[in-house]
């Protein structure tokens, strides 16, 4: 972001070379292109080696009794698992990567309000995510706990909780900042013309993130230093034994976690939005409840946070209120899904690759939804909490919904982000066959929740035998179609593509400058005089 | 082309009220990390009424309502330094700043000389006499210590920003027509100021 | 850049706020010595409340700032007190 005295040619943010060059000029830009690329790369480094974990766990499950590892190894592997796919790759996921890369574009401006501070963030993202690995090998051993940490036993056990914790709590401010930062840029840098209810969507959806990473990440910030107080420095807060009380870490703990959940499907569905009205050649149907229903998803996510504590010794009235409110926060979602269809509805559908996966978002999205209402209502819970149930569930919802809509989004934008172009008929195949291991692995676990088969055991009794070699075998397939996908778009990476401008014939901001963007985004700064889906 | 280009290019890098708008959503996660301490502490005071009331006794009232003021001149200072920034009168600016920078400090010592008092009679973190304290009692102390120990680390980052600021001003890099990070550290400054007017009554007024 | 228009508050004004926050907390301190029961600590949360809003609306310029800033301010205090609210419909029925 130096200033140019060349305007014949305006370099592209790639081939841009600033104070340093290489690897130095892109730890140290400011760009908010680069800035998303450097979470995209990271992120997908991140994500492999979750998805390595993954597989790793369902090949222990393959049988009953020890295969490749013992409880120990197991426990550490979820809890990694959980931590790397959670705080590394779901909760930055979308709105880190695209809402960086995008976020400026889609309303007209040259970068974020804060430049410097969104390098920060991503250093800050590699510092927490250094931390929480190297509580792997550091201390006493990988910590054990889960990704929820929950007191006391994360109070008890001897594995090294406090790196772990400290790395989530470093990772929550580089969150906040982003949070921040998209939220300020929204206020300020919108293009002339652009009114709030002329923003795409992708950024309405950033917005109510923003307001979620802001109000909520605090919380489990100071939950974690109390944990870490109570681990170092012998004061207590959630250990029974001095009269602190479990259920109150559970709470705190929860009220950023639900929400988080917010943030990791709030800006995917915000990414689908961008996709669906694009491929069906139509405006988007109802743009202000959708609107609308981000909004409300943000805020009445923000209390539902004891439905995942209803067995855990919570009053029953607490018990009712937050199914009901849980309940109420179905509708904003299913008003997204329907404004999805029904902009479907008599469009001119232009089946391409991000299309595709879009569909199979909400394919996966609605599974994972419907099920989350067997876990919102009280009497079902009870009787599939703790099981595989849960585990199905919100893989449908974070890697079903987060993960296929980054993948959409990857596929849609990709064009736009390295002027490449990829094999849209491998593309097709390895979507096809990640859907259909995506669902061989984790629609077995709906089953084996119900006859009882809990979570978070690396052995399991013989009646559940059969179900999970099904899963196991869909996780081979699953990494397969993933493996398909990636080497197909690091092919086209490496390939010479043409440069599309507008390869979708895509009606926002992004489509209406050059394949890859110049540095500064737009030559001169648009007036927008309509909305943002105009067909 | 150029002219404007770079005239915007300029406005993208000095935009004083993103900065500031910056500032209050920084504040509002500041509000809601005590608030998570604030949820804690209202419920363990809910669950032992008792306790928290005898233990709060142990601390003095006088030192609480000492800092209370020091604190509150302290906003008060802050405030007119920025006034007296936007009528230009640097002396004034420079000397409320500094006046406020020493209030901070007493308000530190002052808070040393409480938890020394404390310490001294082993009643500190991981301290026998602490371990050993029944229930609702070491509930008050460890909120005590975690509180009022996470707002005094507020105390310093706050002095350092105001610490900046004064060099700023002094250097004339803060000046009347851009003094963002004066009003920015003032906001701050003014939030360390409200958490300790709730910590005040919570920590020394139970009755 | 700054598109608003700059209020600046008389050196008074910060002399009368501060002298009010002052009696606040005088009037908070002898007010814990009567016996109210519950109400004692209602009282000193009311006035403490009172001086917050204080802060907030002449130190921290709310008042006379964009609206904005207020409405933002209004909507994190309104879902911090929920919070507790519906926090407690746990421990108040437990």
């Amino acid at each position: 972001m130096e200033e140019q005295t060349e305007h014949k040619y305006l370099p592209n943010y790639l081939e841009y070379r600033g104070k340093y060059k290489g690897l130095a000029g892109w730890l140290t830009t400011t760009d908010h292109k680069r800035i998303g690329l450097l979470y995209f790369y990271s992120m997908m480094v991140f994500f492999l080696a979750g998805v390595v974990m993954g597989i790793l766990m369902k090949l222990e499950l393959i049988s009953p009794g020890e295969q490749i590892m013992g409880a120990q190894v197991y426990n550490g592997l979820f809890t990694l698992h959980g931590l790397t796919m959670i705080f590394l790759f779901v909760i930055p996921g979308v709105a880190a990567v695209y809402g960086n890369f995008f976020l400026p574009i889609l309303i007209g401006a040259k970068d974020v309000s804060f430049p410097r501070l969104n390098l920060m963030s991503w250093y800050l993202y590699i510092i927490g995510a250094i931390v929480v690995l190297t509580s792997q090998f550091m201390g006493d051993g990988p910590p054990d706990t889960g990704w929820t940490f929950y007191a006391p036993y994360s109070l008890k056990t001897q594995t090294n909780v406090v790196a772990a914790v400290t790395g989530a709590f470093i990772l929550g401010f580089s969150s906040i900042l982003t949070g921040l930062n998209f939220i300020v840029t929204m206020h300020r840098l919108r293009a002339p013309g652009m009114g709030w209810l002329r923003m795409p969507l992708f950024a309405w959806a950033l917005y109510g993130t923003g307001w979620i990473q802001l109000l909520a990440t605090p919380i489990v910030g100071i939950t974690f230093l109390m944990v870490i107080a109570e681990r170092l420095l012998g004061i207590g807060f959630f250990d029974p034994a001095i009269g602190g009380d479990p259920i109150l870490y559970q709470h705190l703990f929860w009220i950023y976690s639900h929400p988080a959940v917010y943030i990791m499907i709030l800006p995917a569905m915000g990414a689908i939005t961008e996709i669906i009205p694009t491929f069906a050649r139509k405006t988007i149907f109802g743009y202000t409840a959708i609107v609308i229903s981000s909004m409300a998803i943000a805020f009445v996510g923000y209390f539902v946070w004891g439905h995942h504590m209803f067995t855990s010794g919570m009053s029953s009235t607490s018990r009712w209120v937050f199914s009901l409110l849980t309940f109420l926060v179905a509708i904003p979602s299913a008003i997204k899904v329907f404004n999805w269809t029904a902009t479907l509805y008599k469009g001119s559908i232009n089946i391409k690759t991000p299309f595709l996966w879009a569909i199979c978002f909400i394919f996966v999205f609605m599974i994972g939804g419907f099920s989350g209402l067997v876990l919102g209502s009280l009497a079902t819970d009870i009787h599939v909490h703790d099981t595989a149930f849960v585990v199905a569930h919100f893989h449908y919802i974070v890697f079903g919904g987060t993960g296929f809509a980054f993948f959409a989004a990857l596929h849609y934008w990709y064009p736009k982000m390295f002027a490449k172009v990829y094999n849209p008929k491998i593309a097709n195949l390895g979507l096809f066959i990640f859907f259909v291991g995506f669902n061989l692995l984790y629609f077995p676990m709906f089953y084996l929740g119900m006859i009882g088969m809990p979570r978070r055991y690396y052995d399991y009794l013989p009646m559940f035998h059969n179900a999970n070699i099904l899963s196991t075998i869909g996780s081979w397939i699953m990494a397969t179609g993933l493996l398909i996908v990636i080497i197909n778009l690091v092919r086209a990476r490496r390939g010479t593509g043409k440069e599309v401008n507008d390869p979708w014939d895509g009606k926002t901001l992004e489509w209406t400058i050059a394949s890859p963007p110049i540095v500064e985004n737009f030559e001169e700064i648009p007036v927008v005089d309509h909305g943002p889906y105009e067909y | 082309m150029e002219t404007i280009t770079t005239h915007q290019h300029a406005d993208l890098h000095r935009d004083d009220t993103a900065a500031k708008l910056g500032m209050w959503l920084f504040i509002f996660t500041e509000i809601l990390l005590f608030g998570g301490l604030f949820i804690v502490y209202s419920v363990y005071r809910f669950k032992n009424p008792v306790a928290f009331e005898l233990a709060h006794e142990e601390l003095s009232i006088t030192m609480g309502f000492i800092n209370t003021i020091i604190l509150l001149v302290s906003s008060a200072t802050v405030a007119i330094s920025i006034t007296a920034m936007q009528k230009n009168d640097r002396k004034i600016t420079l000397a409320m700043l500094g006046i406020t920078l020493l209030l901070a400090l007493v308000f530190l010592i002052n808070k040393y000389f409480e938890w020394g008092g404390k310490f001294e009679h082993g009643m500190y973190p991981g301290s026998e006499l602490m371990k050993n304290l029944s229930n609702g009692d070491m509930l008050f102390f460890s909120l005590y210590f975690f509180m009022t120990g996470l707002h005094g680390v507020h105390i310093l980052i706050g002095m350092i920003l105001l610490g900046i600021t004064l060099v700023k001003v002094k250097t004339g890099a803060v000046n009347s027509g851009k003094y963002a990070l004066l009003e920015n550290s003032g906001l701050y400054w003014h939030l360390v100021d409200l958490i300790w007017i709730f910590l005040f009554p919570l920590f020394y007024l139970i009755h | 850049m700054s598109d608003e228009k700059i209020h600046i508050s008389p050196y008074k004004s910060h002399i009368m706020v501060l002298l009010g926050l002052i009696v606040l907390t005088v009037i908070t301190v002898l007010i814990t010595s009567v016996e109210m029961g519950p109400y004692n600590t209602t009282a000193a949360m009311i006035i403490a409340s009172i001086k917050g809003a204080i802060v907030l609306l002449y130190f921290m310029h709310l008042r006379f700032d964009q609206k904005i800033y207020g409405i933002m301010v209004a909507i994190v205090v309104a879902i911090f007190a929920a919070v507790i609210v519906v926090t407690f419909f746990d421990y108040l029925y437990r």
